[in-house]
C-alpha cells in the first residue's frame, strides 16, 4: 500500500519520472508474485519479505469496466457483474446465462451453474458431445449435466466439494473425491474441483466478453462467513491458478446484506436505524450460515458492522428433500411390502422436491400423488404410487428442521464412534432453530463494545431486531415465517421488541449480485460493511512446567490474532520467542474461536472450554537451508496479517536477522 | 548530284539528329495510344458482362414454367419476378434436427414415447392416470422450459369478439357461418395458442439427433 501511494504524491511533482518509475514497480511486484506462487506450490516454507505486494497490486488498475461477483455456492454457482462505465444510476446487476451441458451434446444456458462435477468414463461419452461453445474437450464435466449424470452414476459424481475445503482432518489437495468411488475411478481433488467450476465460469465469461478478460475486471468471490483460514486460502489458491490473481473474498451473508442495500435503491436508511442488529440467515442447499450485523453512527452516518459469525453448519435444503423422500419410502415400504431400489429412492426424492414446493405454494393443496417412474420403456406398467401429505410436509420439514423450542435449547450431538468417517461432518441435528438458539446464545456479548446497542442485562441471548433471510429454502413462506415466529416468541419471553423481516431479498441470487455490489462499493459508492476477522486464533503452545510421568504436557493456547482484525493489517508477537529447527518441520496446534472478543494478540489461555475454541487443522513451519546448516535453531517469533483479499497470512520472523517464512495451513499436503 | 540512297547496315549514326527525334517522338505517342486503348478496353470488359448476364437470367426466368423449389428454413416466399406469370411456390420444409430435439426433451422430461408408444387397452384407468401424472408433470416442465406461450386472443371462451376489417386470418381462423363482410362478431371457442420464444438447447457438431433416448444398460 505504501508504494502505492507513494506513487500517487510523486505524481503531481514528477510526472515523467514517476512513469518509469512505476512500470519498474509493476514488474517487480509482478515477479515477486509468480515466485511467491511457484513457492506455494512447492509447499514449501516460502519466502515472504513484503506481506502487501498483492494488495498494491489490486488497487493499482482502477481502469477496470465490470465489476464481477462469482458465488460458489455448495449446490450451485452463479456469476453476476456491473458494467462500471455506466452512470452510476444505470449500473444494474446482471446475472450471467452460463451456457452449460445439460446432457451429452446438448448445450443450454442458465443462471445457475450446479456445483458438480461428472468424472465420466472414456465409453460412457461419444466423442465430440461434451464440445462447450469454447472448447471441444472439456478438462471435466461440470454443472447440469454432471448433476444429470450423476444421478444415475452416483459413484462417478463429485458434491459439495465446497464442504470438503472447510473439514479439518483432510487434505484438500489430495485426490478423495468422491469419497465412495471405486478404486478404479481417477479420484479429484476438492481444490481441483473449485478450480473446474471457476475455470467453467471465467471461460464463460471470455466467451461472452471477448474484449474484457475476467483476470482484468475487479472479481469477488464469496465464502461462508464460517470458512476457516485454509478454506479462504484454498478458494483464492484456486483463483490465482488459473489466473485471477485480483480475486478478493466476501462473506456470503454480508454479500446478502450488499444486495439487499442495493435492492432497497438508496432507501436502506429508513428501514434500520442505529442500534439495529440485522440477523442474517442464510440456509442453502448444503450449508446453514449465520451472521449478525450492528447498526453504528459515526459522524451521523449510518455504518454497518458484522459482529460475529456462526458455526460452519453443514445442514440445508438437500437434507429437508432427502428426509422427505426417506419419510415417503419408508410408508411405500411399509404399504407394498417389498423394497426400494436406490433408484427409486433417487427418483422419489426428486419427486418429493418438486411436490413440497407445490405444497409450500398452495395453501389449499393438501396431498399430491407422488409416482416413481419405472425405468424401462413400460412407463404405465411398472411405475409405483404414493401420496405426499400437507401433514407429513409440516412434521418432516416444519417440525423437523424448524421445531418450536425454547431459546435454552441446543442442537444435540451425539458423541463421536470411536471410528473416523471419511465422509463429511453433517451436523447431526438437523433442528435449525435449535443452531440459530445457540448461536445468539454463544453471541451474547457480541455487541458489548458497541456503545448504540442496548441489550437489557437481563438478556440470555443476543436479541437481534431485524433478520434477513437468504437462500432457496427459506422462499418457502411456511418455512420463512416458522423461523420468524420462533425468533419472536424467544424475544417476546425476554419482554424485547419483536424483530421485523428486511424484505425485498432475491433469495437465490442476492449472494452473487451483492459481491458484484460489493466492487462498486470498495470504489467508494456505498456503505461498506465492517468486518475484520471472523473469528480469533491461537496457536498451542506447550505450558512451562514440570513433565509428570504419563501425562501429555498441558498446552496453552496465544492468542495470534485477535477478533475483527481488519483487513491489510499485521500483527507481531516480539516476545514470544519460539525455537525453529532448519530442515525439520514444526507443527502448531491450530485454534479459532468466534466468541472471544476481548484476547489480544499475545494473550495466553491456559483453560478454555470446547465451545470457545474450536481446533483446526495443525499448521505447519517447514525453514528451508537456504545459507543455513541443517539441524540450526533459529529464534523467531510469529506474525499474522490480513490480506486485502480477506485471507489470513501467519509468518516466523527471524529474530536474528528479520527473515520471513510462511506458515502453511494446508499441513497435510505432500503426505502420506 | 548523287541521290541514289545506298543502304548501309553496318553504319551507326553518331550524332542524334532531327530525324531521328523526331522518330523517337512517334514511337512513345504511338506506344502511349495503345496503352489507353488497351486499359479502356479492360475496363469496359470488366465492368460489362454483369448486366449482361441479369439480362439472360430474367428472360429465362418469365418464360420459364412455375416450379416448385423446396427449399430448407427460407420463411417468406420470394417475389423474383413481377412478371404476370404466377410466381414460383417456395414451400418451407421443417428442419428435422430442432423436430427431433423436441421430441427428445419430451421423452427425457416426460417419458412421452415411452407413453405413447405403450398399449394402454391392457392397464385400468387408474394405472393409466398414474403414468399420466409423469407425463403431463414432465411435459409441463418442459414446454414451460423451452418455449413461452401466450394465448392469441385474452378474451373469456365462450365470450362475444368483434373482428375488425384486415384482421390477420392466420391468428383467428373463421368458422361456421362466414357471410357478409368484416367487421364478423361470433362468439370465441378456442382462445389460441402462440409461441413468444423459444429456447432449445444448441446441440454439438456431430450430435445425432435421431437417437432421442438412448438406450440404457447398468453395469
Amino acid at each position: 500500500m505504501n508504494g502505492l501511494f507513494g506513487h500517487v504524491d510523486k505524481k503531481n511533482e514528477h510526472d515523467n519520472q514517476e512513469h518509469q518509475e512505476h512500470q519498474e514497480h509493476q514488474e517487480h511486484q509482478e515477479h515477486q508474485e509468480h515466485q511467491e506462487h511457484q513457492e506455494h506450490q512447492e509447499n514449501n516454507a516460502s519466502e515472504h519479505p513484503e506481506s502487501q505486494e498483492m494488495d498494491d497490486q489490486i488497487n493499482e488498475d482502477s481502469g477496470r469496466q465490470y465489476s464481477v461477483g462469482i458465488d460458489l455456492g455448495t449446490t450451485h454457482c452463479v456469476l453476476s457483474y456491473v458494467d462500471l462505465s455506466k452512470e452510476e444510476d444505470d449500473m444494474t446487476q446482471e446475472v450471467m446465462a452460463v451456457p452449460q451441458l445439460t446432457s451429452p451434446g446438448a448445450i443450454e444456458n442458465k443462471q445457475q451453474l450446479p456445483s458438480f462435477l461428472y468424472l465420466a468414463h472414456d465409453a460412457e461419452i461419444a466423442e465430440g458431445s461434451t464440445a462447450l461453445p469454447w472448447t471441444a474437450t472439456p478438462e471435466y464435466l461440470v454443472g447440469d449435466i454432471a448433476r444429470n449424470l450423476g444421478s444415475k452414476t452416483p459413484i462417478r459424481l463429485v458434491a459439495s466439494a465446497k464442504s470438503w475445503l472447510c473439514h479439518a482432518g483432510v487434505d484438500c489437495k489430495e485426490p478423495i473425491l468422491p469419497s465412495e468411488a471405486p478404486e478404479d475411478v481417477t479420484r479429484v481433488s476438492p481444490f481441483q474441483v473449485t478450480k473446474a467450476y471457476l475455470q467453467h465460469l471465467k471461460d464463460a465469461w471470455q466467451a461472452e466478453h471477448p474484449n474484457a478478460p475476467l483476470e482484468q475486471q475487479d472479481l469477488i468471490i464469496t465464502v461462508p462467513a464460517s470458512f476457516d483460514p485454509a478454506a479462504r486460502e484454498l478458494t483464492v489458491e484456486a483463483a490465482r491458478s488459473i489466473g485471477l490473481n485480483q480475486a478478493l473474498l466476501l462473506e456470503e451473508p454480508q454479500s446478502a446484506l450488499y444486495s439487499w442495500i442495493d435492492n432497497s435503491l438508496g432507501d436502506w436508511r429508513s428501514h434500520v436505524s442505529v442500534g439495529d442488529v440485522i440477523l442474517v440467515v442464510d440456509v442453502g442447499g448444503g450449508t446453514t450460515d449465520l451472521s449478525l450485523i450492528a447498526v453504528t453512527e459515526q459522524d451521523g452516518n449510518l455504518e454497518l458492522t458484522r459482529v460475529a459469525v456462526g458455526d460452519h453448519i453443514l445442514l440445508g435444503g438437500d437434507n429437508m428433500d432427502l428426509a422427505l423422500a426417506y419419510t415417503v419410502k419408508a410408508k411405500m415400504e411399509q404399504e407394498s411390502g417389498g423394497r426400494l431400489e436406490a433408484w427409486q429412492v433417487q427418483a422419489l426424492t426428486h419427486a418429493c422436491r418438486d411436490a413440497k414446493e407445490k405444497i409450500f405454494n398452495d395453501s389449499e393443496l393438501n396431498n399430491i400423488p407422488l409416482v416413481v417412474p419405472s425405468r424401462s420403456s413400460s412407463l404405465i406398467g411398472g411405475s409405483l404410487r404414493t401420496e405426499l401429505t400437507r401433514e407429513e410436509v409440516d412434521r418432516v420439514l416444519v417440525e423437523g428442521f424448524l421445531p418450536e423450542v425454547s431459546v435454552s435449547d441446543r442442537p444435540v450431538a451425539r458423541p463421536k464412534s470411536g471410528l473416523r468417517t471419511k465422509g463429511l461432518p453433517y451436523a447431526q441435528d438437523a433442528g435449525v432453530t435449535r443452531h440459530l438458539a445457540a448461536f445468539l446464545a454463544k453471541q451474547h456479548s457480541a455487541v458489548e463494545d458497541l456503545e448504540h446497542v442496548n441489550l437489557p442485562e437481563s438478556a440470555t441471548f443476543l436479541h437481534p431486531t431485524a433478520i434477513l433471510f437468504n437462500g432457496g429454502v427459506l422462499k418457502a413462506e411456511v418455512l420463512s415465517t416458522r423461523l420468524m415466529k420462533v425468533l419472536n416468541s424467544w424475544l417476546t419471553a425476554e419482554q424485547a421488541p419483536e424483530a421485523r423481516l428486511l424484505e425485498g431479498a432475491d433469495l437465490d441470487l442476492a449472494v452473487a449480485k451483492g459481491a458484484s455490489y460489493y466492487g462498486m462499493v470498495r470504489q467508494g459508492k456505498g456503505v461498506r460493511i465492517k468486518g475484520g476477522t471472523a473469528a480469533s486464533y491461537y496457536v498451542g503452545v506447550e505450558s512451562a512446567m514440570p513433565a509428570i510421568p504419563g501425562m501429555a504436557p498441558e498446552i496453552e493456547a496465544l492468542c495470534i490474532a485477535p477478533f475483527g482484525m481488519e483487513e491489510g493489517t499485521e500483527q507481531v508477537l516480539p516476545d514470544d520467542e519460539f525455537g525453529l529447527v532448519i530442515g525439520e518441520p514444526v507443527r502448531f496446534r491450530f485454534f479459532a474461536s468466534n466468541s472471544r472478543r476481548e484476547d489480544q494478540v499475545g494473550t495466553r489461555l491456559d483453560y478454555w472450554n470446547d465451545e470457545e475454541l474450536e481446533e483446526l487443522d495443525e499448521i505447519e513451519i517447514t525453514l528451508p537451508e537456504e545459507g543455513r546448516h541443517a539441524g540450526e535453531v533459529v529464534p523467531v517469533h510469529l506474525s499474522a496479517a490480513v490480506t486485502e483479499v480477506g485471507t489470513l497470512e501467519l509468518h516466523a520472523i527471524s529474530n536474528q536477522d528479520d527473515h520471513r517464512w510462511k506458515i502453511e495451513f494446508d499441513v497435510r499436503a505432500g503426505e502420506e | 548530284m548523287n541521290t541514289s540512297y545506298t543502304i548501309d547496315l553496318s553504319l551507326m549514326p553518331t550524332t542524334l539528329d532531327l530525324w531521328h527525334v523526331y522518330l523517337i517522338a512517334a514511337v512513345l505517342l504511338l506506344s502511349l495510344i495503345l496503352i489507353i486503348v488497351l486499359l479502356s478496353m479492360v475496363i469496359s470488359l470488366a465492368k460489362k458482362p454483369k448486366p449482361a448476364i441479369i439480362e439472360t437470367e430474367k428472360t429465362v426466368k418469365v418464360t420459364a414454367e412455375p416450379e416448385i423449389k423446396i427449399v430448407e428454413k427460407i420463411v417468406e416466399v420470394e417475389k423474383i419476378v413481377q412478371a404476370p406469370a404466377p410466381e414460383p411456390v417456395v414451400l418451407k420444409e421443417a428442419t428435422p434436427d430442432a423436430a427431433l430435439q423436441v421430441l427428445g426433451l419430451l421423452q427425457k422430461e416426460a417419458r412421452f414415447i415411452d407413453f405413447i408408444k405403450e398399449d394402454i387397452a391392457a392397464y385400468s384407468d387408474a394405472d393409466i392416470g398414474v403414468a399420466a401424472r409423469v407425463v403431463h408433470e414432465g411435459c409441463n416442465k418442459a414446454i414451460n422450459e423451452y418455449f413461452s406461450l401466450d394465448v392469441v386472443r385474452s378474451d373469456k371462451e365462450g365470450s362475444k369478439v368483434t373482428l375488425a376489417k384486415g384482421f390477420d386470418a392466420s391468428e383467428v381462423r373463421l368458422t361456421g357461418n362466414i357471410v357478409g363482410e368484416a367487421p364478423f362478431t361470433g362468439s370465441l371457442i378456442h382462445k389460441g395458442w402462440q409461441v413468444t420464444d423459444i429456447r432449445l438447447p444448441k446441440l454439438t457438431a456431430n450430435h445425432n439427433a435421431k437417437i432421442i433416448a438412448p438406450a440404457e444398460v447398468e453395469l
